[in-house]
């Protein structure tokens, strides 16, 4: 049983696909699937010799991730709609933002719900606005969550009334320590406005966001989907001079430097995506747990939890060894357990 | 709304197919299919890629349909056109 | 997962992966007759996992997962593993079939021309499909009808029947004992036992057929058919469809163009031989 490693290994480079039997065929859309990758996959084999039954599910994953396109984009339009009367442009976010952009980590992706980010001093009348429009609140009481409003990146979630779909409201990106505060009004300051008349942040804050979303979630759900992303805008976006050091900059910014080394760190290790190495530093050994669990995918499409137990694994022995003499231990024992033959 | 202007896509962002009594719309950009009676396919054919004030719709109506133009139907018109609004088959210009 | 099995319905490839021996033991049985998919890579992924860890040996209940997930769905006993594997496959066609539109109904073909049957699951149009099955009909389908937007041509989804309670005898009496599944009692349903179609129609499974009669079947009332307007039948089949929304342009003109072309009624029948002659009516007078 192959982990997440054999999709990466494809969609870095689709000519290997040619080296899949059925076996690996049947794991590698399985995975993609669980993955959210399948449209993706799809894209990138676009042109290569694939087995008639493999297509037919290409193909499929085309039809989804264009439907699915299509529905983002047009609840981006019902935003704008919406805002413009009170001359808000909103910003969107993730998947729509990187669909009306016309970027190419849009093709085959899956679009989930709709993200805009919108000024801080503005939040209230784009909240009115949108409920007027037909949106409602997702869950109960919303206004009882104090500390939603007071704490969180974004208003509690908005569904449609009749078209059943949801919207996030930012007004900053996720903070992902008390420490850190990146800076919203550089973020609203560098957006650019698109000719459908919606705004995306600058090309470089496209990549701290999607950096910022995949370390909030300490289980790395999505996870490997947010790195092809982040693979797909750094090939695309780093054609232009000056990019890596705007993107230091940004990332500097915000507070995430040392959140965007440690991704472009695992770009390279897991897509072999071209990085700047002064600015994805030297290798931790905190890395290979990312890798890990990044790839913690069989060919049946489950999640493989071995690494769960080594987290319980380090929080059981934290008060018993140091810290320095903690990290080499587990890594060593995470070492030892990867290298001994699995059914 | 007096005085407010509405536009619709042009006329190949639609599929219009006659159901005997109703008739399907289907929205390409949104992707929805309504079902819907008269006068909703004939607002949609006249408003299709123009921009145009309740009034200017109801007399380019009025040139090719059997209506009368006064106070009551423009206060049809406009119920229809706020439903239309809000399902995004016309948006306000 | 330690027991699989793969099997080809009509157009699509399932694999069912198991963490127990009885449901894969169940489901090749079942489907003896079967072929497997097309360069052994199948379309979709079903897998029978346990809901808890502990509820792999203690009271054994099996979660259905694979590509298509319901999050909230209620586990089943491995007794009914079974269903469950069914009950999966249906799922990934429901929420991951892309190529067709897919109707509940089920569907029999004569000499290239096929009777659609709506209605949900219960309405009786599992039990009148595979009893026309057995009297000169071509039996495609009873859960799902698949039609080809490029084409508007009706596809075969000739899955095994899952018939309840009194059903059971009926078919039986028609079929024999020999095209039976086991039995599974006390489910969620009733009493259910599958019903094999004839090795005639797995033959034909790949063949289509045109549409040429659309029928909106109400069971337990006096004999009766009347006919529907255009839009009462095009608005019925969008709810009859699981997938019309996500093929969005697609759906739009193969629906339109199922209602243009194909005659439709509304027959009603209190038992089952008025709603065969009903059939037979209707079918003699479609033009």
């Amino acid at each position: 049983m192959r982990d997440g490693r054999l999709l990466a290994w494809v969609l870095a480079d689709p000519s290997r696909a040619q080296q899949l039997d059925h076996a690996a065929w049947t794991e590698i859309l399985s995975m993609a699937h669980a993955e959210k990758l399948l449209g993706s996959l799809a894209a990138q084999l676009k042109g290569q010799t694939v087995p008639a039954a493999a297509q037919n599910v290409l193909k499929r994953a085309r039809l989804a991730t264009d439907n699915e396109r299509q529905i983002a984009l047009w609840e981006a339009e019902m935003a704008r709609r919406a805002l413009a009367p009170l001359g808000i442009t909103p910003i969107l976010l993730k998947g729509a933002a990187l669909a009306a952009a016309g970027v190419s980590a849009a093709t085959g992706r899956h679009i989930g719900d709709l993200d805009i980010l919108v000024p801080r001093d503005r939040l209230e009348e784009a909240e009115a606005a949108i409920l007027a429009a037909g949106w409602e609140w997702a869950k109960p009481d919303p206004y009882d969550d104090l500390y939603y409003r007071r704490w969180m990146h974004e208003l509690p979630p908005m569904i449609h009334r009749e078209r059943d779909r949801m919207i996030d409201v930012h007004h900053t990106i996720l903070p992902l320590t008390t420490r850190q505060t990146p800076d919203a009004e550089a973020l609203v300051s560098g957006a650019r406005k698109l000719e459908c008349g919606l705004s995306v942040l600058a090309p470089e804050d496209m990549i701290i966001h999607a950096v910022a979303h995949l370390f909030a979630d300490g289980d790395l759900q999505g996870g490997l989907r947010n790195l092809w992303d982040i693979d797909r805008m750094i090939l695309e976006f780093s054609a232009v001079p000056d990019f890596w050091l705007r993107l230091k900059a940004r990332a500097q910014r915000h507070q995430l430097s040392i959140h965007l080394a440690r991704a472009l760190r695992l770009c390279h290790h897991i897509f072999e995506t071209p990085v700047e190495g002064a600015l994805a530093g030297d290798a931790r050994k905190a890395d290979v747990f990312y890798v890990g669990k990044l790839l913690a995918r069989n060919g049946w499409g489950q999640e493989t939890r071995k690494l769960l137990a080594f987290a319980f694994y380090i929080r059981s022995h934290w008060i018993r060894m140091p810290p320095l003499l903690l990290m080499r231990h587990l890594w060593t024992k995470w070492w030892r357990e990867k290298g001994t033959a699995k059914p | 709304m007096i005085g407010a202007h509405y536009a619709a896509d042009s006329s190949d962002a639609f599929s219009i197919v006659p159901l005997d009594a109703l008739t399907a719309i289907y929205h390409r950009r949104s992707g929805v299919t309504h079902v819907v009676t008269d006068p909703v396919p004939q607002i949609i054919e006249a408003l299709a890629g123009k921009t145009l004030s309740a009034e200017d719709l109801l007399s380019a109506l009025a040139v090719d349909h059997e209506i009368v133009i006064d106070s009551e139907t423009l206060a049809g018109l406009n119920a229809r056109l706020d439903e239309l609004t809000e399902v995004g088959l016309v948006s306000p210009a | 997962m330690r027991h699989h099995y793969s099997v080809k319905v009509g157009p699509a490839g399932f694999r069912i992966g198991s963490a127990w021996p009885q449901p894969i033991a169940a489901l090749a049985q079942l489907y003896a007759l079967y072929p497997k998919p097309i360069d052994l890579i199948p379309d979709f992924t079903v897998r029978l996992e346990p809901d808890t860890r502990l509820r792999q040996w203690i009271r054994p209940s099996v979660a259905i997962r694979g590509d298509f997930t319901l999050p909230d769905a209620v586990p089943m006993s491995l007794d009914h593993g079974l269903l469950a594997a069914e009950l999966g496959m249906n799922l990934q066609m429901a929420m991951g079939q892309r190529n067709f539109l897919l109707l509940h109904a089920g569907s029999v073909e004569r000499d290239g021309e096929v009777l659609i049957v709506t209605g949900e699951s219960g309405a009786g149009k599992s039990t009148l499909c595979a009893l026309l099955g057995e009297t000169g009909w071509r039996f495609m389908g009873d859960e799902f009808a698949l039609i080809e937007p490029e084409t508007g041509l009706a596809w075969a989804f000739p899955r095994p029947v899952s018939l309840k309670n009194k059903a059971v005898d009926v078919v039986r009496a028609v079929a024999g004992e020999g095209r039976m599944g086991p039995m599974m009692a006390g489910t969620p349903k009733g009493d259910i036992r599958h019903f094999i179609p004839s090795p005639e129609a797995l033959a034909a499974m790949d063949k289509p057929g045109k549409p040429a009669l659309i029928l909106f079947p109400r069971f337990g009332y006096a004999r009766a058919a009347r006919p529907m307007g255009r839009a009462e039948v095009f608005v019925r089949l969008t709810q009859a469809s699981t997938n019309y929304v996500t093929l969005g342009e697609r759906g739009f003109k193969a629906l339109t163009r199922l209602v243009d072309e194909t005659p439709v009624g509304a027959i009603d029948y209190p038992d089952t031989e008025s709603a065969l002659s009903l059939v037979e009516e209707l079918w003699a007078a479609r033009r």
